[in-house]
């Protein structure tokens, strides 16, 4: 009885599984068929979705924008959310409710209002049609992932072990330097992977604010309005193995240690 | 003058303040208050009129996309926790803690990666002459149509929410007491009674915030009802960017923005209150 039940469970939960994963799946090996309209049985190999994508010099550009987007986002985004987790770590204050909320509210707002409301505000700015734009909406997006790491790092610290460099004669800054930093380095290699990824992949923002300047997930949104193209799969899946090898990446810095602690 | 004490304490807590306030806090308001301002001549004007509020929420076409936009949220947000309880269920009871822990990793994976080519993807395998319709054809059925329609909407809001809701599930199941389940045994209630009189109530806060979160993320999402649901009826996400996109309606689309923060924040604060309030 017992195991029929748990043969039933695996069942499901790897059915859910090839559900969740599927289009990733898909994507990739449709990469690297021959049809314009796959089915099954599937065409013949070949790579030319992948010869053809990368020859077009406004993918390149593309890519160009995204990485330089993605690197300054989780720069600055693994900044500020370090910085956050520290103040939420280190000291209580008033209004810290609302603090906390202001610092993981953003991933609530639906994005296609944040491109509406990051549009008509850089505008006035005079940043719309910007990579600028791009980055300033992007870093909104990912400091709330960027904090809960680094939070996340800060709690399994042992309080009293900043405490204990002051008294050793430390400063703050010392203190910050030799003994925080330090504890929090998987994390903030962690968090520079993630809010890269989520820099990488996002593209509604981006749209909204882009102008010209794209980046790749909007040049996908761009081709998709068009007709199907099996381009698409091969740009997507190059995408997919970068963000996730990053995501990967990024749980590898935050788990590793934790066996041996 | 500050001293050194308080610069290092600032240090740390302004780059929030200061970022997500001129560019999360502050957008936010300017779209709101644009709402009042007057279009002319493709330029936005400040002015404090009704006209835009009057424009949109008098118009059949505004209610019809609200509605729609709800329900099938809703549905998603019921469909999802569903779909995900019997997984869960078997992460947080059947599984060890390591096993649980790598399933959970890899659910977190397709959270980050580029839901635009999934849905596109998607739009592959259930095309008329695709993969799905293939193999139904295989055994004599169908061809189906699946996308342009409900179907293919829901279909992309469950592959945009699963994940989280399974690890919303999981988290809460996982951390009920033991003792609490095999005292039920012991007392004599049966499989369907322990799940409906302790596992669900004791499990109630992830199990209603994995609902809210998926209700929240498919009620804002645009990719799924554009390019799988084929765009009629248009959902709010659509029409805000059909609005802003053509005509420079900026300060139209910013009135939908607006209707569809308040409905969040209605719908979180209830479930919130439901979730952590008193157990009844």
């Amino acid at each position: 009885m017992r195991r029929a039940g748990d043969l039933l469970g695996a069942i499901y939960l790897v059915a859910l599984f090839v559900f969740v994963f599927a289009p990733i799946a898909a994507s990739v090996v449709f990469s690297f068929n021959s049809d314009r309209f796959p089915t099954l049985p599937l065409g013949s190999f070949t790579t030319d979705w992948y010869a053809r994508a990368f020859s077009r010099p406004e993918l390149w550009e593309a890519i160009a924008n995204s990485l330089l987007v993605a690197a300054v986002t989780s720069v600055l985004a693994t900044f500020i959310g370090f910085a956050t987790a520290y103040t939420d770590f280190r000291y209580g204050f008033r209004f810290k409710q609302a603090y906390l909320a202001l610092a993981l509210l953003p991933p609530t707002m639906p994005l296609v209002i944040m491109g509406l409301a990051m549009l008509a505000w850089l505008s006035q700015l005079g940043l719309s049609g910007t990579l600028r734009g791009i980055i300033i909406a992007h870093t909104v997006l990912a400091t709330p992932f960027a904090m809960a790491i680094c939070r996340l790092r800060l709690s399994q610290m042992d309080t009293t072990l900043e405490a204990a460099a002051w008294n050793l004669g430390a400063g703050q800054w010392g203190a910050m330097r030799h003994v925080i930093l330090p504890f929090c380095a998987p994390a903030i290699v962690s968090s520079l992977c993630l809010t890269a990824a989520v820099s990488f992949d996002e593209f509604i923002v981006a749209w909204f604010v882009s102008g010209l300047n794209r980046t790749v997930p909007v040049m996908i949104l761009e081709i998709l309005q068009g007709n199907v193209d099996p381009q698409i799969n091969a740009i997507g899946s190059v995408v997919f193995l970068t963000s996730m090898t990053l995501v990967v990446l990024a749980q590898l810095m935050i788990f590793r240690r934790r066996r041996h602690d | 003058m500050i001293d050194r004490s308080g610069l290092y304490r600032l240090t740390w807590r302004l780059p929030l303040l200061l970022w997500q306030g001129a560019f999360f806090v502050v957008p936010l308001c300017f779209m709101a208050a644009m709402t009042f301002w007057l279009v002319q001549n493709y330029r936005m004007e400040p002015a404090f009129v009704w006209t835009n509020w009057q424009r949109m929420l008098g118009r059949a076409v505004f209610w019809d996309a609200y509605w729609v936009t709800l329900w099938r949220a809703a549905l998603a947000g019921l469909i999802a926790s569903v779909v995900a309880f019997p997984a869960s269920y078997v992460l947080a009871f059947r599984m060890g803690e390591a096993g649980r822990r790598f399933v959970l990793l890899c659910l977190i994976v397709p959270f980050f990666t580029s839901f635009l080519v999934r849905a596109y993807a998607w739009q592959v395998i259930l095309a008329e002459s695709g993969p799905v319709n293939a193999v139904l054809g295989g055994v004599g059925l169908g061809p189906f149509t699946m996308l342009n329609s409900s179907f293919g909407t829901m279909v992309g809001y469950l592959t945009l929410v699963l994940p989280l809701v399974v690890i919303f599930q999981t988290w809460s199941l996982a951390a009920i007491d033991r003792a609490l389940i095999e005292a039920a045994w012991n007392l004599g209630a049966t499989p369907v009674k322990t799940l409906l009189r302790v596992i669900l109530p004791a499990a109630r806060t992830g199990l209603l915030l994995g609902a809210v979160f998926a209700f929240i993320m498919s009620f804002g999402d645009f990719v799924s009802p554009a390019y799988l649901g084929g765009s009629k009826p248009p959902t709010l996400s659509i029409l805000i960017i059909d609005t802003t996109k053509s005509g420079q309606q900026w300060p139209r689309a910013a009135v939908v923005s607006v209707m569809m923060i308040v409905t969040l924040f209605a719908t979180a604060a209830a479930a919130l209150r439901l979730a952590y309030g008193r157990r009844g």
